[in-house]
């Protein structure tokens, strides 16, 4: 039993890293029709920007270092992911392919970048004393950084939803998720809601850059692109541009993940993923071309 | 340039190719060693394969408009069978081609069957989670096949005789070099073919070709298990090149730097393609090395650190020439050679 629940708190906090991957990622897409594969390098650059900022801090005061790199780390999300678009993205809307392209140069670059300055070695991350404690639930010895995840995810998932179902911005991107040509003769500035839509994402992928940190305990360059396949998957599987479907459907791989991880063989829960994904095409192949 | 005078120069420079191996000129700035040395025909020789993979890749990118992000899975297919097939079971080098290749045909055709329900951008993430399983499978190392993240390499009597040893690699290199002139010519027949019209069809317009008649996803299907097959075929160079078989082409970052490749050259040419696919491999492995030379050991570290870092110079590389040379080196040359003809012309006129 106690197994049980530990492994489905885990999974849950996994799932928390996917899904903070995976929203930004559709909604770029929903919005924008971009596939981002530079996400994955925002959610790298984004956890060495937070690192290297906790790190000017004495390692005495640990729960003030680690919540200013958290802060760095999600506004170095947000102002790389400013740049990507309004440098590189924003020139090529008439040419979609290059757009992918040029998010894909964007991504090896970064983390050749990131390589060349930090090395290829994980970095230790200085977590306060209560992070790297358990809570007892069930029977189960839970890590601490697995429940604050899983918070952490709920609240920014809450927060994106009343972003988008309360305030005018919501109201724009929705609408422009619906028709975008439609929102553009009605006058409105699409192109400022694409930014914004981006900077939210990036920072989205920061904070989940900085939580992997905390949940894995150090950060690596390679982190980011082995997530965002994940969240790939969790995008087509949960329905692109749907925040709600995003959520559930990083929760379920993160199950399957770590249960078939657990109880088959390490890598037979990551294949059985991909599996996963193949067969939610299968099954709705219609679904999936509405991306 | 007519037809004639381009068969020349292509078979003059099949055979300038064919004699590296007893040039003996040393090209300092280019090449460390002479270009006969062991060292330089087998830098030679992978250049050669990446040139044959980014063809085979050219053919679903660029000529049927496929993105996939899964082509590294096929090449590294043959890598890996390829090896398995000599290292671990034991075969003699016949029943192992044909057992690749069988493989080879099955598993594109059965992956790209599920991939092909799905268009565009949600083909690249599909494809992609197929080229990760993939890398998940190679990793774990099932019934210790694939040796996991150490490779696979092979002993020496598992290697056929004429291949093994650094005295042969001018064998190596002519075999590369078949590998690419076989590739080339099997894609240039392909892409001409009736079929190759379709795919290119295709590309412009799937819903016409669909609404004349024609099952676009059988010839999408025809496509993608094609170039999948001669992706194979360059793994299985690749392997007797390498010695076996490394973890490192199973990765995404590889089967994006395909992608790299095929731009960097010219999507939807042929020739642009060899030409990107060899300039990458040259440049991932000559900066490295240059990177280390005096020259640029006395810049400043603001420079000196991004620039021994290979996959990011390709990487800016790639985003500028995305940014402002649509067409690749390929469509660069094709501009300048037309404002040369303008030129002439214009001056011809006066």
């Amino acid at each position: 039993m106690s197994t049980i629940v530990l492994l489905v708190v885990t999974g849950l906090g996994l799932g928390a890293l996917y899904f903070l991957v995976a929203s930004g990622l559709s909604l770029i897409w929903g919005l924008m029709r971009v596939l981002n594969f530079a996400h994955g390098a925002l959610f790298t650059v984004a956890a060495y920007a937070g690192w290297s900022i906790a790190n000017t801090i004495p390692a005495t005061d640990a729960a003030r270092a680690w919540s200013i790199g958290l802060l760095g780390a999600v506004l170095g999300g947000a102002i790389a992911a400013f740049l990507l678009e309004t440098v590189l993205i924003r020139p090529l809307y008439a040419r979609p392919v290059g757009q992918v392209l040029v998010t894909v140069g964007a991504a090896l670059a970064a983390v050749a970048l990131v390589e060349a300055m930090y090395g290829d070695d994980p970095k230790q991350l200085v977590l306060p004393a209560w992070m790297s404690a358990n809570t007892v639930i069930a029977g189960a010895s839970i890590p601490n950084t697995r429940l604050l995840l899983i918070v952490v995810a709920l609240a920014v998932l809450g927060l994106l939803l009343i972003l988008l179902r309360k305030t005018r911005y919501g109201l724009i991107v929705r609408a422009g998720v619906e028709n975008r040509a439609m929102v553009e003769a009605l006058g409105i500035n699409v192109h400022r809601a694409f930014t914004i839509v981006f900077t939210i994402g990036g920072a989205a992928a920061g904070l989940g850059g900085y939580l992997a940190g905390t949940y894995f305990g150090y950060i690596d360059p390679q982190r980011g692109t082995s997530m965002l396949i994940f969240a790939f998957i969790v995008v087509v599987v949960g329905r692109l541009g749907s925040m709600t479907g995003c959520a559930i459907a990083a929760a379920v791989v993160a199950l399957v993940q770590q249960f078939l991880n657990f109880y088959a063989a390490a890598g037979v829960g990551d294949f059985s993923v991909v599996l996963l994904l193949a067969l939610a095409l299968l099954i709705r192949p219609r679904g999936a071309q509405t991306l | 340039m007519t037809r004639s005078v381009s068969i020349g120069l292509a078979l003059a420079l099949i055979a300038i190719l064919i004699a590296v191996p007893w040039i003996g000129i040393p090209l300092p700035p280019l090449f460390g060693e002479p270009l006969r040395s062991p060292g330089s025909l087998s830098l030679l020789a992978v250049c050669f394969v990446f040139g044959a993979l980014a063809v085979s890749y050219d053919l679903l990118f660029g000529y049927t408009g496929l993105l996939s992000f899964g082509h590294a899975l096929y090449f590294a297919m043959g890598v890996y069978a390829t090896a398995i097939a000599l290292e671990r079971w034991h075969w003699s080098l016949i029943p192992t081609l044909l057992f690749v290749v069988a493989l080879c045909v099955v598993v594109p055709a059965i992956v790209g069957a599920i991939c092909l329900r799905t268009h565009d951008v949600a083909f690249a993430m599909v494809t992609l989670a197929f080229a990760q399983a993939g890398s998940i499978v190679v990793l774990q190392n099932p019934f210790g096949l694939t040796g996991g993240e150490e490779g696979l390499p092979l002993s020496t009597q598992s290697l056929p005789a004429i291949f093994a040893g650094v005295a042969n690699s001018r064998n190596l290199y002519w075999l590369a070099l078949l590998l690419l002139i076989f590739t080339y010519a099997v894609a240039r027949m392909l892409v001409g073919s009736r079929a190759g019209r379709v795919w290119q069809a295709i590309r412009e317009n799937e819903r016409r070709v669909a609404t004349v008649g024609l099952n676009t996803y059988l010839f999408k299907l025809g496509a993608f298990v094609c170039s999948s097959v001669l992706a194979s075929l360059a793994g299985i160079v690749y392997v007797f090149i390498e010695g076996g078989a490394t973890s490192e082409i199973t990765t995404a970052n590889f089967t994006l730097a395909l992608l790299v490749m095929v731009v960097l050259g010219g999507v939807g040419t042929l020739w642009g393609a060899v030409l990107g696919g060899m300039l990458y491999e040259y440049l991932d492995f000559r900066l490295v090395v240059l990177s280390s030379a005096s020259g640029l050991q006395s810049l400043p570290p603001i420079l000196r650190v991004p620039l021994s870092e290979p996959l990011f110079v390709l990487g800016v590389l790639f985003i500028l020439l995305v940014l402002f040379v649509p067409g690749g080196l390929a469509g660069a040359f094709r501009r300048l050679s037309s404002l040369s003809t303008r030129t002439t012309t214009l001056t011809g006129g006066q």
